[in-house]
């Protein structure tokens, strides 16, 4: 099926899956339902999973799109090191996260849609995958020219100053053409 | 702000009926089930039943238009027809994938209340079940129809179980579970990221479309919204028996027990019709794509573009259309859109293909772009193509005055305009509606210029032999630029043919100053209507957008149309 970056679609199934977790618990929460317990985990779980997933990662080929304001939250992720970096890790937290939403039904569906988002980062992290954060190109700005910070050395190449002063009757004879007049230097 | 009306005026007006519709089905449907024949599901349930019954008739509603911008072919169809009545309404039915989001996106939101609202109410009828106590109404109403299973009021028949487990063995329940998973599958594949990067995802999950709507059809075969029967209804009153509840059906009381019944499911007589419309569809595009397809010729562009020539029996097109092309040997079930570069009055078809992906590498592999030898005919792959189908560039022949504007391969629309131009001109000297032709083609590499520039030459050479130079009048522009070639152009300033194109007319720099582009066209040009068509990326669009309702100058009116893949 082409050269598809699993990691990118699971990224998006999870996003929309914590989101939809956070909701179904806020409802059985909100609704004081049986089992409301379940619910505020599945609060938590979708909030955590919403901020988990919410940095997109860099991509091994092509242009990769950030979301809008998503440094802040890079650098976060970043800071956990091999534990966001691996997908395998990912698609186990995901699995044991989506496991008490089954309990309750207002959670249930923000439940399998997470085991969903599971097995496509299962199926990336055995592509061989895994999460690059984003950073801004620390790009060395553009520098004009060593040689600007210093004043040439030597002057320009120029004729003797004899041809050098324009003679007025003479042009034909003048080394350059100068843009103003020149009086003779004496 | 004078063209904004021209422009977007038809399209404002069909949302504003499509959000009026809506609105209309979600209060109607809303207030059907503040009757008393469902006051006694409404003392266990509340207003959550209607809020629940309120954008079901939304989603029958959207369901039913989602299916309909899709039909490529029947919109084609209906393109023809109506062109000839109204070039707006005509035009309208360019934007029918944008409309198809928002039918997608309404679908989602509703979807969502839909699901909250049945949340409350099987934790209602949940409780309802579980209060053991006979001098409770929600109890006692819960208990009616234990002997026969038929006149039932709570769908939730025993305290023995909790509401996950009913909903996974009911069939409202369990469709529900299904249709929601492939509905969110669907939106998350189809982010923009995914749909632009991996394309095959994005259309592979999108036929979960035929889960949903097999789903979507069965969601309300248990009939699990129910209300009193028309008969129980004449002998049992709820507004003046539901007091007496503990004496229903005792000797004496004139309250007998009421009967129940659930609703039959209505969704199907909304869907059935675009669903049979999509099937046909499909078929057409079958059979399209079985007609034999032969590649006559070949040709490598070094920009890495692939140029094919091919011919199809009884093929008819407009300029500016597009044909999906498939390739059986490369794979069975991808399907690419292509803009024809070939006129109508040729006896060919000729696309040209840039090899970005996959699919195009193999098709460059197949046709033998890695060999130096010639191929026979008979090696070449067998192709299929479907189409071909309508967009914007269609109507460039009615307007007087227009502007053309392609951005890098963009161009390609007009490549099929160019052409039909010369061999309406010059071949066939009909009387053309069009005048004057402004054509801008912005390029960020000079080596893509090749194959197009062939073109404009011969387009150069045959307008001066017929003394018709004004006809058309071109502007390139480079728009990157690397500094060895910038000064190898400085030097051959003062040749007469342009260095990178070869032709007359000079390249430009950088890009255009739109802004004067506009105000010296509308000058040039009072009073008439000037088209503008785009095939380029959408911050061009947007630019474009704006100076099209911006200038009114001497009265001349800019409408905007943009090809859109």
């Amino acid at each position: 099926m082409g050269k598809i970056e699993w990691a990118m679609w699971a990224n998006e199934q999870a996003l929309a899956a914590g989101l939809i977790y956070a909701t179904g618990g806020i409802v059985g929460v909100a609704g004081q339902f049986r089992g409301w317990q379940f619910a505020a985990f599945g609060i938590a779980a979708g909030v955590f999973v919403c901020l988990l997933e919410y940095p997109r990662s860099k991509r091994a080929k092509g242009t990769s799109v950030e979301r809008t304001g998503q440094y802040c939250f890079t650098v976060c992720v970043k800071a956990f090191g091999p534990l966001t970096r691996n997908y395998y890790f990912r698609a186990f937290l995901h699995a044991a996260l989506c496991v008490p939403g089954g309990f309750m039904l207002a959670t249930v569906l923000g439940s399998v849609c997470l085991a969903i988002a599971s097995l496509i980062y299962l199926s990336a992290a055995i592509h061989g995958e895994h999460w690059e954060p984003i950073l801004p190109r620390t790009e060395p700005p553009k520098r004009v020219g060593e040689s600007i910070k210093e004043p040439p050395q030597n002057p320009p190449p120029r004729p003797p100053p004899e041809l050098r002063r324009k003679k007025v009757d003479n042009l034909e004879t003048a080394a350059y053409d100068n843009p103003m007049s020149v009086t003779i230097n004496e | 702000m004078g063209n904004f009306a021209a422009n977007e005026g038809l399209s404002i007006f069909v949302i504003l009926v499509w959000l009026g519709i809506n609105v209309f089905l979600f209060v109607h449907f809303y207030m059907a089930f503040l009757f008393d024949r469902y006051y006694y599901t409404r003392v266990i349930l509340g207003h959550a039943l209607s809020w629940a019954r309120a954008p079901a008739a939304c989603l029958n509603f959207n369901c039913m238009l989602i299916l309909l911008p899709v039909c490529r072919n029947l919109l084609s169809f209906l393109r023809g027809s109506i062109q000839h009545c109204s070039r707006t309404a005509a035009r309208q039915l360019d934007r029918n994938i944008t409309f198809h989001k928002l039918v997608a996106y309404m679908i989602a939101f509703h979807t969502a209340i839909h699901i909250i609202a049945h949340l409350f109410n099987f934790e209602r009828f949940m409780d309802s079940q579980l209060m053991i106590n006979s001098s409770s109404l929600p109890y006692v109403l819960s208990q009616i129809g234990n002997n026969d299973n038929r006149s039932y009021l709570n769908p939730i028949r025993s305290n023995e179980t909790n509401p996950t487990i009913v909903m996974f063995t009911s069939i409202a329940g369990l469709t529900g579970v299904v249709i929601t998973l492939a509905l969110i599958l669907i939106i998350t594949s189809s982010m923009e990221v995914i749909r632009r990067s991996y394309f095959e995802v994005f259309w592979f999950t999108h036929h979960l479309f035929i889960v949903f709507f097999i789903g979507l059809v069965l969601h309300g075969a248990g009939c699990i919204v129910r209300g009193q029967t028309i008969e129980s209804e004449k002998v049992h009153n709820p507004i003046e028996c539901h007091s007496q509840f503990e004496t229903w059906g005792q000797n004496g009381t004139n309250c007998p027990e009421p009967v129940f019944a659930g609703n039959p499911p209505m969704t199907w007589k909304w869907v059935v019709g675009p669903m049979f419309l999509y099937v046909c569809e499909r078929l057409v595009r079958f059979y399209r794509s079985q007609q034999k397809v032969v590649i006559t010729k070949v040709v490598m562009h070094p920009s890495k573009t692939l140029e094919l020539q091919m011919k199809k029996k009884g093929f008819k097109m407009e300029v500016g259309q597009y044909v999906f092309i498939q390739c059986p040997s490369i794979s069975q079930l991808e399907w690419h859109p292509f803009t024809l570069t070939s006129a109508p009055e040729e006896d060919h078809l000729s696309v040209h293909i840039r090899i970005v992906g996959d699919w195009t590498q193999a098709i460059y592999t197949a046709c033998g772009g890695d060999k130096t030898v010639v191929l026979d005919a008979w090696t070449l792959p067998k192709m299929a193509v479907d189409g071909p189908f309508g967009t914007a560039s269609e109507d460039v022949f009615r307007y007087e005055v227009v502007m053309l504007v392609g951005a890098g391969i963009g161009v390609t629309p007009f490549a099929s305009v160019l052409k039909s131009v010369w061999y309406k001109h010059v071949q066939e000297n009909k009387n053309v509606f069009t005048k004057k032709i402004y054509f801008y083609w912005l390029c960020p590499e000079t080596q893509a210029f090749e194959w197009f520039a062939d073109l404009l030459q011969s387009l150069e050479r045959q307008m001066t032999e017929k003394n018709m130079s004004d006809f058309l009048s071109y502007n390139i522009y480079l728009t990157r630029w690397k500094d060895a070639e910038a000064a190898h152009l400085r030097v051959q300033y003062e040749a007469e043919d342009d260095p990178i194109t070869g032709l007359k007319q000079k390249t430009r720099y950088g890009k255009p100053n739109w802004d004067n582009e506009f105000s010296a066209i509308a000058t040039q040009h009072p009073g008439s209507k000037v088209g503008v068509f785009l095939c380029g990326p959408t911050a061009l669009a947007t630019a474009l957008g704006k100076q099209c309702h911006s200038h009114t100058e001497c009265g001349a009116e800019f409408i905007f149309n943009k090809e859109n893949f």
